[in-house]
């Protein structure tokens, strides 16, 4: 017997939050192993991410930058391409929207400053991305390996020029100077201020209206443009591709640069909008998380977005968890995470199959139902 | 453990005793490092003077260790909303961190250890690393018979050059004809946990002819330990009193005393002594030192201890003057 498709409302809204209700009650069992009341961690754990305001700003402000890399992700992957080096690409990414905001932020007004500061965060992560891609267009050398080896020269290159070229006159710590106030992209609690309500300091900021333009970009540009369609059918299938006159070389350098691009707006994020000095350490694993972030979110942008909220949530609540229970330690905090991305994600066909069943039975009986009222 | 209560810290132990009969209603806060307060070494050393504050005064100290840099800030934040007071930074990675929000709540005291804040309610409270890396850098020229000393840091940051100096100008004081291997682990965090590569670089050294390596490197340095048991070389520990690791082959640790500015810095809040400034331990208050324990004894011989004595009584009268790497973030002496 031929399963039937399930309807789309079980297949993206019930089987997620099935899944998702699976993973707490792993969850609770661990949490309790510990001698922790789950009920309170998953109220600590919710409140802590969209309980008020401020939590609201934080869960929101790790969003924006699990969706860029979410999506620098997701568009190499439609080209068919791996990009594991979006935690380089964002560093890197970041040290370009430095270098400008430390070069200009005396001589340049905010908007002219800033729009180029963006713009270095793409130049600089798209030339980060483009020397793997063009190693694998020309040299075939694999875009997996070279782009993980370029995380680790990231590192390295940024280590050396904060520790021997960028670091502030007479500072102790590998910290730029501060930037000027004309640099620092205004933060949300300010804007609402402004308006008159009141919001708890939080490092959210406008990065992430950036961050919902690239998302339409991404969109756009994927599934509207004929290079999104020649991407994508490279992604499919090079050979045919080639056949139907794809220059799969150019393509694999543009597919490369675009997600180094949108991996280096990570910079944006944390350089321009919350640090405010170039530092070390500030992507703090966030291109990596991309890979899980695509994944989960299916590379298309939408499901990028509610995978990157996820995300966030996580990040948020799960610092709260141990902040407010200290028997909850940070590596039982990354458990918890890891099982909740285990279930949602790798074991999105876990239940699957019982649905399925369940649907085919529930449809039979429908029909036999109708056949004899037809009869009746 | 050497005597480590000397001026400095004596003052601060009288003024707890004094403390103790008044004691006040603190509700203590630690922000620990990313390195986690388990990582034998540095963060640890914080611990275990919180725990020895908790055990004594049976009060509940709020801890939190982060994940990443916005965190710092995230966690300062949150305590000090909470009313919690004195609140403790661990690392100078948390120096901004706690500037922004010292100034936000200016009646909450706030110590910074490694970095400096000059704000009226935040004490930080630095270490003369240089001069404690100094002297085991004399004790490993006498120890070594190849004339080759190795030093393993962590990252390439000034803090682990200024330690990497103090030793050097130590190992160069005692046999200026020595020849000091240097390596960093890594670029990245995780090098302050890498104990397989630490274990690598230490071999390495060795194949070089190096016989003792002083590492600086948080719990990545466990594995330079291990390779110098391994192969029956000496190796130094740093920031806790590491000597006990491996008994016969840890040469001696150069102790930083973060334990005791933990526990100082709550017990003086708690006597209402609790002062805001810059304070800076070296050997003359005994913030820092090298450790002589039965672990060891064997491996120091008298005329080492008395060269290495020397040297420190000369430093603390200023006969011999320690270059601070991060004085002008250069190694030239």
């Amino acid at each position: 017997m031929s399963r039937q498709p399930l309807p789309p409302w079980v297949d993206i809204g019930l089987i997620p939050i099935v899944n998702v209700l699976l993973a707490f009650v792993v969850v609770g069992l661990i949490v309790l192993a510990v001698g922790v009341n789950p009920f309170t961690a998953v109220r600590i754990m919710v409140t802590g991410a969209v309980g008020y305001p401020e939590a609201i700003g934080y869960t929101l402000y790790y969003t924006t930058n699990f969706i860029f890399t979410g999506l620098a992700v997701a568009l190499a992957f439609h080209a068919g391409l791996f990009n594991i080096g979006g935690e380089g690409q964002a560093y890197i990414g970041g040290l370009g929207v430095g270098l400008v905001l430390l070069a200009f932020d005396s001589s340049l007004p905010a908007l002219p400053l800033m729009a180029l500061a963006v713009l270095a965060a793409a130049v600089f992560g798209a030339a980060w991305a483009a020397v793997p891609a063009w190693l694998q267009a020309w040299r075939g050398s694999h875009i997996v390996i070279t782009t993980i080896m370029f995380n680790f020269i990231a590192a390295a290159v940024m280590v050396y020029l904060m520790v021997n070229v960028l670091i502030a006159p007479g500072s102790m710590s590998p910290e730029s100077r501060e930037i000027a106030a004309s640099g620092h992209l205004p933060f949300v609690h300010e804007l609402l201020a402004m308006a008159g309500i009141t919001m708890g300091q939080s490092p959210l900021n406008l990065s992430i209206v950036w961050a919902a333009l690239c998302c339409v970009f991404v969109w756009v540009f994927l599934w509207h443009t004929p290079w999104g369609f020649e991407l994508r059918t490279m992604g499919h299938n090079p050979s045919a591709a080639i056949y139907a006159g794809v220059d799969i070389r150019r393509m694999t350098v543009l597919a490369m640069c675009l997600s180094g691009a949108l991996a280096g707006f990570v910079g944006v994020n944390e350089i321009m909008g919350v640090h405010h000095r170039l530092i070390l350490n500030f992507t703090a694993g966030y291109g990596f998380a991309g890979i899980a972030v695509a994944l989960m979110g299916r590379n298309h942008p939408v499901g990028i977005v509610l995978a990157s909220l996820l995300f966030g949530m996580l990040q948020q609540g799960g610092a709260e968890l141990s902040f407010e229970i200290p028997a909850i330690t940070r590596e039982m905090v990354v458990v918890i995470q890891g099982l909740i991305i285990l279930f949602c994600g790798a074991l999105a066909n876990l239940t699957k199959p019982a649905f399925e069943r369940l649907f085919a039975v529930l449809r039979t009986r429908s029909t036999r139902a109708q056949a004899s009222a037809a009869e009746a | 453990m050497k005597t480590l209560t000397r001026s400095g810290l004596c003052g601060i132990a009288a003024a707890c005793i004094a403390g103790i009969a008044q004691a006040a209603d603190i509700k203590p806060a630690v922000v620990f490092d990313m390195g986690g307060k388990f990582d034998k070494s540095f963060n640890e050393g914080v611990n275990n003077g919180v725990e020895r504050f908790k055990a004594e005064t049976r009060m509940t100290v709020a801890e939190f260790e982060v994940t990443n840099e916005t965190q710092f800030e995230q966690a300062h934040r949150r305590f000090a909303q909470r009313g919690q007071d004195p609140i403790l930074g661990v690392g100078f990675t948390q120096a901004n961190a706690v500037e922004k929000v010292a100034k936000e709540f200016p009646k909450i005291r706030f110590t910074v250890i490694d970095g400096v804040v000059k704000l009226p309610n935040v004490q930080s409270v630095l270490f003369k690393e240089h001069e404690g890396s100094f002297l085991v850098g004399v004790l490993a020229a006498l120890a070594s018979r190849s004339g080759k000393v190795g030093f393993v840091g962590g990252m390439d940051i000034p803090l682990i050059r200024r330690f990497a100096c103090g030793y050097e100008q130590g190992v160069k004081y005692a046999n200026p004809k020595a020849e000091l291997l240097q390596n960093m682990t890594g670029t990245t965090p995780a090098a302050w946990n890498d104990p397989g590569r630490g274990a690598e670089l230490a071999k390495g050294q060795f194949e070089r002819g190096a016989d003792v390596i002083y590492a600086a490197a948080g719990a990545t340095g466990i594995g330079v330990y291990q390779a110098a048991k391994d192969r029956g070389k000496l190796a130094i520990g740093v920031d806790s009193n590491q000597n006990h690791l491996h008994p016969g082959t840890m040469l001696t640790s150069m102790v930083k005393r973060v334990d005791v500015v933990a526990y100082d810095t709550f017990k003086l809040a708690m006597g209402g002594t609790w002062t805001p400034g810059v304070t800076v331990l070296g050997l003359k208050d005994g913030g820092v030192d090298w450790a002589l324990d039965k672990n060891n004894a064997a491996l120091v011989t008298p005329e080492m201890k008395a060269r290495v004595e020397a040297a420190k009584a000369d430093i603390i009268a200023g006969k011999i003057t320690v270059h601070d790497y991060m004085s002008n973030n250069a190694c030239a002496y």
